[in-house]
């Protein structure tokens, strides 16, 4: 198949490519780009595990061609912490608040909180379950991934972080 | 002798520093799974290589005319495509099942469900191999469609399985149908009629826990290498039980055990789906030998959900005899066990409807009888134990059920019956009707702390008060109060009575100190969001003063771990946790020799602190582990061999039995269906907690796992064995803003025979959150005479009841 040439920035980094047409996102990321952070869980857009941040978007990479994001600037989750290896506010909190137990849908739902907290930087917990419930987790029942943001958010404000009471 | 350090730390401030067991330690594997450094099997990338998909069937039952693979053999990038024939002459067309039964590789001569494996095409990459299996052109015949189990053993129901049609005696004994795959029976028949017989009240039910499927995150795959030149071959895999499989694999390939290496990386979720093998293991595996190159084996959702591995789809008719009163005489259950066209049960062998025999539950009665029929349909096979130690959850489901419509029959409030009928804390160890002997638990003062924490008698008052206002027409709203109070069976098990494919279910843990006092421990079992690689290494700090942060613990590979049965029934903690608290123990017993030579006293004039030996009377003259470990390597007692490590197999004398009790409570709109869990309050009693960061995890992902089976989830077919909803557009998963918010709470009855005395945690949640939902559920309509209701309780379903019931005029 006659591949295309695509030019993107992921993690900061330039990249140039072909590829098939037909290529998603995701394996264009995981295979060709070797960063395996993000996962493939449904094929089928619902779980979320493949969320990258596409051009300052949540986006599920598994129902996106590689070729459409041809020009654009892509950050997963291994573009999260920075360059001496400090964790995210985000990552910290997810360690701290027990957010993650088998850790597969924990880079999409590290990358779509990011957005989230960059669009809403002091959410409520209704607005943080609304704002990840395109993504799935198996494990956690969702609690302390609610709370890992919550703390995240707090460290990122500035503020103490309180946890709520059971 | 030790110069004693300027400032000098308590016992107690240092066995916080330890991070040892009860403290909310952070989990080590975080550092990695939060910077997308895990390392799954789908990342695991080795030069050329191939990717293996599935020809699956369209059909659910029908004979295979054709199969003309030629169009996909001749399309560029396709290397091989499989089909039966091709694993005929290798006599790996059928595979064994952990149920004593066979399974089709590939489907033989004709299909048995929809989606099954028909072939295998091995292609450059995964696009070439989509392309292919689209070009496997395969002619059916179709044959008469068995779906309902109900109808499965009638004199006419089609013949499903024609390659044992003539073996009237199966692994569990003689078959009655060419459907039947056995019939299983426990306890005393007689005494239980007898009882029936005289009871004043008999309540019956047929509760039927419907068909599900346990849907990681991560679907089951595998990447299979041979090395040709060696004769090695390695396996990587999504494996609840890499060393079974590693024995699998050699009893099936032929190639020597100690020549293939299984590895199971890092896991996204089993939940009881990757216990098991599937075709597309044995299919990788021959790819790789055939063409000498890896081939990588990944499902996509769509295979998960309808091929490997369904859980339950149990019909329970269930009977409880009573007094008038309240006192339960007896309980007579008889399941229908639909296994679907393969029984791909993972129970261990000699139990062919796994610990269903629990289902006398936490009630003390003095008569039971159970028996199974397990039959033959047209869909997919399998039966695991979906966070669920073997079919505990449906008997706990029978159960706690069972009670709650006995209750309503006799007037009587559900948790006072449970209370007047509770095993009392002094009846332990007690042996109950159906044969197990449940090791400790102290069930009225659990319940009796739910009940305070939620307000029960206040809770009945304000629904009282509803159902006079919804007979009034003042609310549209429906009020239900949810209780379960279980008893788990854990932690197979105990060789006497349990082994998979004659392998006794031990389990095992290997610690070695290094000379500079670190730690790597080994363990048979294999974590899958457990987090293993903090909760063992807290045993270990505990048991031999040694920072949990300076231990290493590695599961999955086969080469260096001790051989273990693997993770699943919540038996990481009872078996291999148990085996680490042992190696721990023969490792301590060394260093107190060690530390006697070094201190030049007699070792009974030693005696443990936290992390050190030091003179009984003279807390001055010590040595710290680190010392000993030290000493060992370089200076070790004569006649004391050098080094300091251990390995234990443990054979656990008996089952572990983690209790609770759960309340919920539900509104339900009767115009829409829609129920709100209000609050759900969950007490558990797993032992020794030794990490309640970890536990609380668990509780709060197995009520959401709970929530989801009860109130959607489903794994349906239509007439003609279509299997509907294989993906996440139509499986109930439920999102951060469906899943109720979860409070935990516990008591602590240790195990007497454990170890550490603790019992495992991981699927109690979900073995006691499904009942105490559908007991919400049931308890909102009871009082309009519902009868039982079926599961799952989706708003489409509960509308219906209302509709049933004349409620939407």
């Amino acid at each position: 198949m006659a591949k295309a040439h695509i030019e993107l920035t992921i993690n900061g980094q330039p990249v140039e490519a072909l590829v098939e047409p037909r290529t998603l996102l995701i394996h264009f990321i995981r295979e060709q780009q070797n960063l395996t952070g993000a996962h493939i869980g449904c094929d089928t857009s619902h779980c979320g595990a493949c969320t990258v941040d596409l051009d300052g978007m949540s986006v599920k990479s598994c129902t996106t061609f590689a070729i459409q994001a041809n020009g654009s600037s892509i950050t997963t989750v291994e573009g999260m912490a920075a360059a001496d290896g400090t964790l995210s506010a985000l990552q910290e909190g997810f360690r701290m608040m027990h957010g993650l137990q088998c850790g597969y849908c924990t880079p999409g739902m590290i990358m779509r909180s990011h957005r989230l907290l960059q669009e809403n930087p002091n959410p409520t917990e209704e607005e943080i379950r609304f704002g990840i419930a395109g993504n799935l987790c198996r494990c956690t029942g969702y609690q302390n991934i609610v709370k890992a943001i919550q703390y995240a958010a707090a460290k990122i404000n500035g503020v103490p972080f309180q946890e709520a009471a059971e | 002798m030790n110069v004693q350090a300027p400032i000098e730390l308590t016992s107690a401030e240092r066995a916080e520093k330890l991070q040892g067991m009860g403290c909310k330690r952070k989990r080590v594997e975080d550092i990695r799974f939060t910077q997308g450094k895990g390392n799954y099997v789908d990342d695991v990338k080795l030069p050329g290589m191939l990717f293996g998909d599935f020809v699956r069937s369209s059909h659910a039952h029908a004979r295979i005319k054709s199969i003309d693979t030629s169009k996909a053999k001749a399309l560029p990038g396709v290397l091989a495509v499989l089909t039966a024939a091709d694993l005929k002459p290798l006599n790996l067309h059928y595979m064994p099942t952990l149920a004593g039964d066979v399974q089709a590789v590939l489907a033989d001569e004709k299909v048995l469900f929809q989606n099954q494996e028909v072939a295998f095409v091995v292609a450059k990459d995964r696009y070439i191999a989509a392309d292919a299996i689209e070009l496997v052109e395969v002619e059916y015949e179709p044959l008469p469609v068995l779906v309902d189990p109900f109808k499965a053993l009638e004199p006419d129901a089609p013949l499903l399985r024609e390659d044992i049609k003539d073996k009237m005696t199966g692994a569990h004994g003689p078959r009655k149908h060419h459907n039947h795959i056995f019939f299983w029976d426990i306890g005393d028949k007689d005494g239980t009629d007898e009882a029936f017989a005289k009871a004043d009240v008999v309540s019956k039910d047929m509760f039927t826990y419907h068909r599900v499927h346990p849907s990681p995150l991560e679907t089951c795959q595998c990447v299979a290498s041979m090395d040709k030149i060696k004769g090695e071959l390695t396996l990587w895999g999504t494996f609840q039980a890499p060393h079974v499989i590693r024995t699998v694999v050699s009893l099936i390939s032929g190639l020597p055990e100690h020549k293939i290496h299984v590895i199971a990386p890092d896991i996204g979720g089993g939940f009881g789906n990757k216990v098991g093998a599937y075709s597309g293991y044995v299919c990788a595996v021959v790819a790789s030998i055939v063409l000498g190159v890896p081939v990588k084996w990944v499902e996509d959702r769509m295979e998960n959900l309808s091929t490997t591995s369904f859980a339950r789809d149990y019909h329970m008719t269930t009977e409880l005899a009573a007094t008038k009163d309240g006192k339960i005489l007896a309980m007579r259950c008889h399941v229908l066990a639909d296994h679907g066209a393969f029984d791909a049960c993972a129970d261990p062998s000699k139990w062919p409807a796994g610990f269903m025999n629990i289902c006398t539950g936490s009630y003390d009665m003095p008569v039971a009888y159970l028996s199974v029929d397990g039959v033959y349909t047209n869909k997919a096979s399998g039966g695991v134990a979906y966070r669920c130690s073997f079919r505990v959850t449906e008997a706990v489901y029978a159960i706690e059920r069972a009670i709650e419509t006995l209750a309503q029959r006799l007037g009587m409030d559900s948790a006072d019956l449970r209370i007047k009928n509770f095993i009392q804390p002094e009846q332990f160890p007690y042996h109950a009707p159906l044969g197990w002997e449940y090791d400790s638990g102290n069930y009225p003062l659990a319940m009796k702390k739910a009940m305070d924490a939620v307000g029960y008698r206040a809770l009945r008052a304000e629904q009282k008060q509803k159902q006079e206002a919804f007979k009034r027409g003042e609310t549209r709203e429906l009020m239900g109060i949810g209780i379960s109070f279980f008893t788990e069976i854990v932690g197979a098990g105990p060789s006497k009575n349990c082994d998979i494919l004659g392998v006794a279910m031990f389990d095992s843990a290997e610690i070695r100190i290094h000379p500079t006092g670190s730690i790597i421990a080994r363990m048979g079992t294999k974590s899958q969001g457990q987090g293993h690689e903090t909760t063992y290494a807290q045993i270990i700090a505990t048991e031999l003063g040694i920072p949990a942060d300076d231990i290493m613990i590695e599961e999955g590979n086969t080469d260096t771990a001790p051989y273990g049965l693997g993770t699943y029934g919540s038996r990481s903690t009872p078996t291999a946790g148990a085996a680490t608290a042992v190696a721990a123990r023969k490792i301590k017993a060394k260093a107190q020799m060690i530390a006697a030579h070094l201190l030049e006293v007699h070792e009974g004039d030693l005696e443990w602190d936290v992390d050190r030996f030091r003179v009984k009377g003279l807390p001055e003259k010590f040595k710290t582990m680190k010392e000993i470990a030290w000493a060992s390597y370089n200076s070790p007692p004569p006649n004391l061999e050098p080094g300091l490590e251990a390995v234990n197999y443990y054979d656990p004398p008996n089952m572990t039995y983690p209790f609770g009790a759960y309340f919920c409570v539900m509104d339900i709109d009767v115009d829409t269906g829609v129920a709100k869990t209000r609050r759900f309050y969950a007490l558990d009693d797993c032992g020794t907690r030794i990490n309640p960061m970890i536990i609380e995890g668990q509780v709060h992902g197995g009520l959401t796992e709970a929530f989801a089976v009860a109130m959607g989830q489903e794994i349906r077919y239509d007439e003609q064995g279509n299997v509907m909803g294989a993906s996440f557009m139509d499986f109930f998963l439920p999102t951060a803003v469906e899943t109720p918010k979860w409070e935990t709470d516990y008591t602590v009855t240790p195990s007497p025979h454990h170890p550490i005395g603790a019992k495992g945690v991981g699927e109690s949640p979900h073995v006691g959150g499904v009942p105490c939902f559908s007991n919400a559920v049931n308890d909102a309509f009871a009082f309009l005479n519902a009868g039982h209701i079926q599961m799952p309780h989706d708003a489409w379903r509960l509308w219906k009841v209302g509709e049933r019931l004349g409620l939407h005029v």
